[in-house]
């Protein structure tokens, strides 16, 4: 079916196809012809307040629902404004799909005003892009995009489309199939590399799953379940896995990594095999790589092939959708196990001591001065597994992924790989407009609150109200405690004075929200029930914390796992555990 | 390190050696030459890429290049198992005097002239590596004024050929509320 039609209807009409329900962005003279179908389209257009937070809204819906993200921005600087969500959703395997306007194609290449290469610059962190420059190519773009954006390993595709073609008559035909003659992901896994991997698997006396954020993309978490509970062995959930496995599942070790628990960086550490899911053997999960798990063979596997064998030698590698690994794995491992299976009882029981002997925690403030940690210890608590908690970047963001207590697969949002900051208020926006029945609790910095705030402007006027606990404490404090740690104390530009300035209340409150504050451990638990009955408009907590709170435990960047502290200069007593 | 030849099948469409180029250079791979050019099939160029790699991170290289979406084939191309070839064009000092002694040089090579004046003599020659190195070194003592040589470009010997084997392309089938069935 062909019908006549502007470039522009043409593209809303092929957002519409591949079942669009939303996206966020802000007009401008490129983009402008294709403002005016959106204005009739079914589509909901979220106008944001930056371009930047539309990307991250979209990767906040993406997250949340797995389905595309979709943001859209005009040519030169809003076009540049998406480029670090583009390549945060790059780094954390987001299905996302922006669309920006170009400047008309015969201006194209001339410094025209508004002009940027925005093709060319994306192409390092997109998983593909177009420049369309012909109106009858939009609909095969678009589906296209939204196919590659969501198959194999999910990533953001940018399609740049020039103001002329937006403009010109053109035919709408929706492609029936697509040809894609470079792009074919693998879903099933090799039937041979889960027999190897299920032969490891019942020879291993020391096996530990790694789980990585592919788990949640799979929507793997049931069959990862039963596999676990088949094996019996430690379970690891990456900062990008948390989620993925219950926390309060007596299999579950926590976080590895930089600021991951003893336990889970030590299963790791002493492990003789490591059943890699959809991880990346991040150099924040590895420290120093030539240390790492140096007894364990490996089985990796992936949708990526890429990613086997890129920092870490794999001995059974398996390409496929995890899912469908995971799926197979099971009843070939029972296969396995009926020929017979290593004791996992010595393993087991000296792991469970370490986990028991250094469990998360920390120490209250001497000061009497409100604790980072308890706050969100508190706000998890209270509102529960089934809310979505989103985090910045930094100190607040590591307490997020420690004692906020995760059930639920698409519960947790955060920059992972990029680590960008700024990312929470925008994202939580995106969450929420994906999960509206769902409580939404952003826990962010003061830092990072500071660089996106202004979308909860957006949500304000838009009836999306998310909860925002600002832990401040008047610092960039990850920096900051890097600079405690390894530059003898000395603070350069890490003091942003943000409980002087701004007034987080009154800045709340000016932007449509409620604004509240709270500095005393005893008004915690009132302030968060409070926010949590707030449901007509956002709600910011200024939570006024102790300055000096540290993240531990923590493996300083570069070096090894085996010398993880559990706070400033204490490592674990090894010589007392029997691994 | 290593040489390793790879020819790589990439959609002809803009801005796919950007895409190529680009990728070596943020991933910090060494291109020792890179040539492109048509194929039989219109819609298809070859690359030909000499990449230097400690042998372990060939396997990356590749994998990385076929995670580019117009990247529709990439195959190692052993010297023992392929014709490889650069073109060198030469310009080099030479009057009526020398002409035959470097005319002597050439047909050593099977080079030819392919240009001339009274000062100087443009030569062309194709042939691999060190056959172009040979020459060049021959060729020194006449003064060499100016060359410009291309990158390599290899074919696979006997009658197989990549394409044969690569462009089986499958559709994917579309949906018109097409998001649903793209979830994974």
């Amino acid at each position: 079916m062909s019908k006549k039609m502007s470039g522009a209807k043409s593209l809303v009409q092929s957002l519409e196809s591949a079942g669009v329900d939303v996206m966020f962005g802000i007009p401008g003279g490129a983009i402008l012809p294709a403002y005016d179908p959106i204005f009739d389209s079914s589509i909901r257009h979220i106008l944001v307040r930056h371009e930047q937070g539309a990307g991250h809204a979209a990767t906040g819906y993406a997250q949340v629902t797995g389905r595309v993200g979709v943001c859209i921005a005009t040519s030169g600087p809003g076009a540049t404004n998406l480029v670090t969500p583009l390549a945060d959703a790059a780094m954390d395997s987001v299905p996302m799909v922006a669309i920006t306007g170009q400047v008309p194609s015969a201006a194209i290449g001339t410094d025209a005003f508004q002009e940027a290469d925005i093709r060319g610059i994306t192409m390092p962190f997109t998983k593909h892009n177009y420049l369309i420059t012909d109106p009858l190519e939009i609909p095969r773009a678009i589906a296209e995009a939204f196919y590659i954006a969501s198959s194999g390993r999910p990533g953001p595709v940018l399609v740049d489309i020039a103001k002329d073609a937006l403009q010109k008559e053109t035919d709408f035909i929706w492609p029936k199939d697509l040809s894609l003659p470079g792009y074919h992901p693998q879903i099933e896994p090799e039937n041979q590399a889960i027999k190897d991997a299920a032969a490891l698997i019942a020879q291993s006396s020391k096996p530990v799953l790694y789980v990585g954020g592919g788990v949640i993309k799979a929507n793997a978490s049931k069959e990862l379940m039963q596999l676990a509970e088949l094996l019996g062995a430690p379970v690891v959930t990456t900062l990008m896995a948390l989620g993925s496995f219950p926390d309060s599942h007596p299999q579950h070790f926590g976080m590895p990594g930089m600021h991951g628990t003893v336990g889970a960086v030590t299963a790791l550490q002493k492990a003789d095999l490591l059943i890699t899911l959809g991880a990346r053997f991040d150099d924040r999960v590895t420290g120093k790589l030539s240390t790492f798990a140096v007894n364990a063979k490996v089985i990796h596997a992936d949708i990526d092939p890429a990613e086997i064998g890129k920092n870490r030698y794999a001995d059974v590698p398996v390409v496929g959708d995890l899912k469908h690994t995971i799926a197979a794995l099971i009843p070939a491992l029972k296969a396995e196990f009926t020929k017979g299976r290593a004791d996992l009882a010595p393993w087991l029981t000296a792991m469970n001591k370490l986990r028991a002997t250094y469990p998360l925690g920390y120490d209250l403030p001497k000061d009497g001065s409100l604790s980072p940690q308890y706050v969100i210890e508190r706000i998890s608590a209270i509102t529960g597994p089934e809310a979505i908690y989103v985090a910045g970047v930094g100190q607040h963001q590591m307490w997020a992924a420690q004692f906020v207590k995760y059930e639920n697969p698409r519960t947790w949002l955060n920059s992972g790989g990029l680590g960008t900051m700024g990312y929470a208020v925008p994202a939580a926006m995106g969450a929420k407009v994906g999960a509206p029945d769902t409580i939404v609790w952003a826990i962010d910095g003061d830092g990072c609150f500071q660089m996106t705030n202004q979308e909860l402007v957006t949500c304000a006027l838009n009836n999306i109200p998310i909860k925002v606990a600002i832990i401040n404490n008047e610092s960039l404090g990850m920096v900051r405690q890097w600079q405690t740690l390894f530059y003898e104390g000395r603070y350069s530009n890490t003091s942003l004075e943000s409980k002087r300035v701004p007034d987080f209340v009154k800045l709340a409150d000016a932007m449509g929200c409620v604004g509240l504050t709270c500095d005393r451990m005893e008004d915690v638990d009132a302030v968060i029930k409070k926010a949590n009955s707030i449901n007509d408009q956002p709600v910011v907590v200024d939570f006024r914390v102790f300055r000096d709170a540290m993240v531990w435990p923590m493996v300083a960047a570069g070096t090894s796992n085996d010398d993880i502290k559990i706070a400033r200069e204490i490592a674990p007593d090894w010589d007392s555990q029997e691994l | 390190m290593s040489t390793h030849t790879l020819s790589v099948l990439v959609e002809n469409s803009p801005g796919v050696l950007a895409r190529v180029a680009g990728l070596f250079s943020r991933r910090a791979y060494n291109i020792d030459s890179l040539a492109v050019g048509p194929t039989e099939n219109p819609d298809i160029s070859r690359m030909t890429i000499v990449i230097n790699v400690e042998s372990h991170s060939l396997e990356q290289v590749i994998r990385q290049l076929d995670k580019l979406i117009n990247v529709i084939h990439i195959a190692e191309l052993k010297l023992d198992e392929s014709v490889q070839a650069e073109l060198l064009l030469v310009k080099i000092s030479a009057t009526t005097k020398n002409k035959f002694d470097v005319e002597a040089v050439l047909e050593t090579y099977g080079a030819s002239i392919v240009d001339e004046d009274a000062e100087s003599l443009t030569v062309e020659a194709t042939g691999d590596a060190a056959k172009i190195s040979d020459l060049l070194n021959a060729l020194e003592r006449f003064g060499i004024r100016e060359l410009a040589q291309s990158g390599l470009v290899a074919i696979e010997r006997g009658s197989g050929s990549l394409a044969d084997r690569t462009l089986s392309t499958q559709s994917i089938p579309t949906a018109d509320s097409g998001q649903a069935d793209y979830q994974n």
